[in-house]
């Protein structure tokens, strides 16, 4: 699969500051690609830079095949973009924005349908200043595919939005991605990028930290599954002599590592020939919001010591 | 440049003028409110006559009624047409605070003898009152009452025979006609409209629309700057010729002013706009913040808004005043209009317009260069 976006040893420097530090990543044609960080990382200024909106300080981009600073009017006929906190003319209806962008890209998408496919039908006439805030950012994502974009560039779509909201856009970015358009989506919910993206990079520091799908990065860093047993303690002892498994007691629960998921089952089976009292089991593996923290406070945590060392 | 482009902007920025109340109120109601206040202070001023308070006590022997010489002086003072006499009946003691009690700004004191002085060529003195405060009501009574003493003067140095005076003077005015304050008022206030409306709005949209995002978001479509700025051109240039009309209604049905309806007048009301909506966009776009926008813009507007002629003739003020006010661009739209609506001077008219075009020019490629989507 072609890569829609090629980004190699990309650096920007704001004085002395570098917001990015020489990151590279590709994002695949067709996928939908999550930008993971904190506050501050970077996120935003790697995407305005991609976006053409930035110009960067060292490194090579390429958005579909474009620099996007020295050919920025091209590519902006061919992306997508919706900011954060989208804003618009106060007094223009949902209908006559799409109208206005669409005299502007010289396109003839239909508004109503349009509308229609983000939720927003039911507004098409209230002007800008009467909508909510879900409904702003249902109109910004409206107008970025006016122009039938090959990319939509999301930043944070869903931010401050009640989760009825935020679920729409949800549905109309799988919608995107069945379409077959690239997404490269940015944003604070580690559970949306889970949900939705085929890759995630996590940026922190202006380094990317961790990449690949979020089963990968999951697996690369996270913690192995466990299995946790409401039962007798002594059962931890049990599984420890018998299956040689790391099993520990903790809050009074008999937890126990997987590491593979065929172990579950020899372990429920040894629980049972063992004939000690046993109520009930949960398995729990890590998410991505768990890896998210961990590796985001450990490299906090590092360059804390480095700072601290004299 | 795309006409397209140009039209969308257009449908988008007249939508969202005729939406907004207070938009609608200073382009439409705001004009009327102007040149009726100004036409009705100004009106009033210049057609009443100073009433002229007077104590006459040269009576007639035995009190019964005034002397005829005080009288006839009286009369001729009334038919100067320029004071109405006004008798009261008050003791010239108590005449001064008489005035300031009743709030009259003059007065007129014919002393007892006065008949009998003038017929026996003897000295009599008038006392006049007058207000410092207004200076103008002031002014006209000393002047009717020397005048109409000098008539008196001559009268008794020739004695009871014919004597004509030998120099008179005919009144005519300035220019082949009469002009009325109203006249000047309206170029004078449709270049307050080209003025005030453009670069107030144009300062707070280039700064609060950058500040929202809203710059950045248009510069990812492909509509360009001077696309964007032509519509903002067309827009204004479309809103004065309403604004311009309404005026020009308002001050020719309601105060009944004498203005030339000629097409001659259209180039200043498309260079106007032309040249405020460019410069509101340079000054919004050098100010880093909306606060400093507004500054910017009220010190280039305010001084233009009283000093180019839009109130008060530029004639009428001090010398170094009237140097000042020809560095105003306003002042250039306001004289173009004057010469054009008034004068009928078709070669000053014609230079006014090329200042102003010349810099319409100059700063509307300046305000499209300094002028950015975003900030990098």
């Amino acid at each position: 699969m072609p890569a829609a976006i090629e980004v190699h040893g990309l650096v920007k420097r704001y004085g002395p500051l570098a917001a990015v530090d020489g990151i590279d990543f590709s994002v695949p044609a067709g996928a939908v690609f999550s930008f993971l960080g904190p506050n501050g990382a970077g996120k935003t200024t790697t995407t305005e830079i991609l976006e053409g909106l930035r110009r960067r300080t060292e490194g090579d981009v390429r958005v579909l095949g474009l620099d996007p600073w020295t050919e920025g009017t091209p590519l902006h006929r061919k992306i997508g973009v919706i900011p954060q906190d989208f804003r618009f003319f106060e007094k223009i209806t949902p209908k006559e924005a799409i109208e206005y962008y669409r005299a502007l890209f010289g396109t003839k998408v239909d508004p109503h349908a349009l509308l229609e496919k983000v939720e927003l039908a039911d507004k098409a006439n209230s002007r800008f200043d009467t909508l909510s805030g879900g409904q702003k950012q249902k109109l910004g994502l409206a107008l970025s595919l006016t122009n039938n974009p090959e990319i939509c560039f999301l930043d944070e779509p869903t931010t401050g939005l009640d989760p009825h909201a935020r679920r729409a856009i949800w549905e109309v970015i799988r919608s995107l991605k069945r379409e077959g358009r690239t997404v490269f989506l940015t944003t604070h919910y580690l559970e949306e990028a889970e949900l939705l993206a085929d890759r995630v990079a996590i940026i922190h520091h202006g380094k990317i930290i961790a990449a690949g799908s979020p089963t990968e990065i999951i697996q690369a860093h996270g913690k192995p599954a466990r299995m946790s047993v409401e039962g007798s303690p002594a059962l931890a002892a049990y599984l420890q002599m018998n299956l040689g498994a790391a099993a520990v007691v903790e809050d009074g629960k008999v937890s126990v590592t997987l590491h593979d998921k065929r172990d579950a089952l020899k372990i429920l089976t040894a629980i049972e020939e063992s004939g000690l009292p046993w109520t009930s089991f949960t398995t729990q593996h890590d998410t991505l919001d768990d890896v998210f923290v961990r590796l985001v406070g450990q490299m906090d945590e590092g360059a804390l010591k480095t700072e601290g060392t004299p | 440049m795309k006409l397209g482009h140009i039209a969308a902007d257009f449908r988008i920025v007249s939508r969202t003028y005729f939406r907004n109340p207070v938009a609608l109120f200073f382009s439409l109601i705001f004009p009327i409110i102007l040149i009726a206040l100004f036409g009705l202070i100004f009106s009033a001023a210049g057609s009443s006559t100073v009433t002229l308070v007077v104590v006459n006590e040269d009576h007639n022997p035995g009190g019964v009624g005034y002397t005829p010489t005080s009288v006839a002086f009286l009369s001729a003072l009334n038919n100067t047409s320029v004071v109405s006499v006004q008798v009261v009946s008050v003791s010239a003691q108590n005449f001064s605070n008489y005035l300031g009690q009743n709030g009259d700004s003059t007065g007129l004191v014919i002393p007892a003898g006065f008949q009998a002085d003038y017929r026996s060529d003897r000295p009599v003195n008038l006392t006049v009152y007058t207000d410092p405060q207004d200076a103008a009501a002031g002014g006209t009574v000393l002047g009717a009452v020397q005048g109409v003493s000098a008539a008196f003067n001559l009268h008794a140095v020739c004695g009871t025979g014919s004597c004509a005076p030998v120099i008179g003077f005919t009144n005519a005015n300035v220019g082949s006609q009469v002009y009325k304050y109203i006249d000047y008022l309206i170029p004078g206030l449709i270049g307050f409209s080209i003025l005030t409306s453009p670069m107030f709005s144009m300062v707070d949209i280039a700064s609060s629309y950058r500040k929202d995002g809203i710059f950045r978001q248009l510069s990812l479509t492909p509509i360009t700057r001077g696309e964007w700025l032509t519509s903002r051109v067309l827009w204004y240039v479309a809103l004065t010729f309403v604004t311009a009309s309404i005026m020009i209604g308002a001050g020719i049905f309601l105060f009944g002013a004498h203005v030339t309806l000629t097409l001659g007048v259209i180039p200043y009301l498309v260079v106007g706009p032309f040249f405020f909506v460019s410069l509101g966009m340079l000054a919004g776009s050098v100010a880093k913040t909306p606060e400093s926008a507004a500054l910017i813009g009220n010190i280039i507007t305010f001084p233009m808004m009283f000093l180019s002629g839009t109130f008060f003739q530029v004639s009428s003020m001090p010398p170094g005043l009237q140097e000042f006010a020809r560095i105003l661009p306003l002042y250039y739209v306001i004289d173009g209009m004057n010469q054009v609506m008034l004068f009928q001077n078709a070669p000053r008219a014609l230079l006014d317009l090329l200042v102003v075009l010349i810099g319409s020019v100059v700063v509307f490629l300046l305000a499209i260069r300094l002028f950015k989507w975003r900030d990098e």
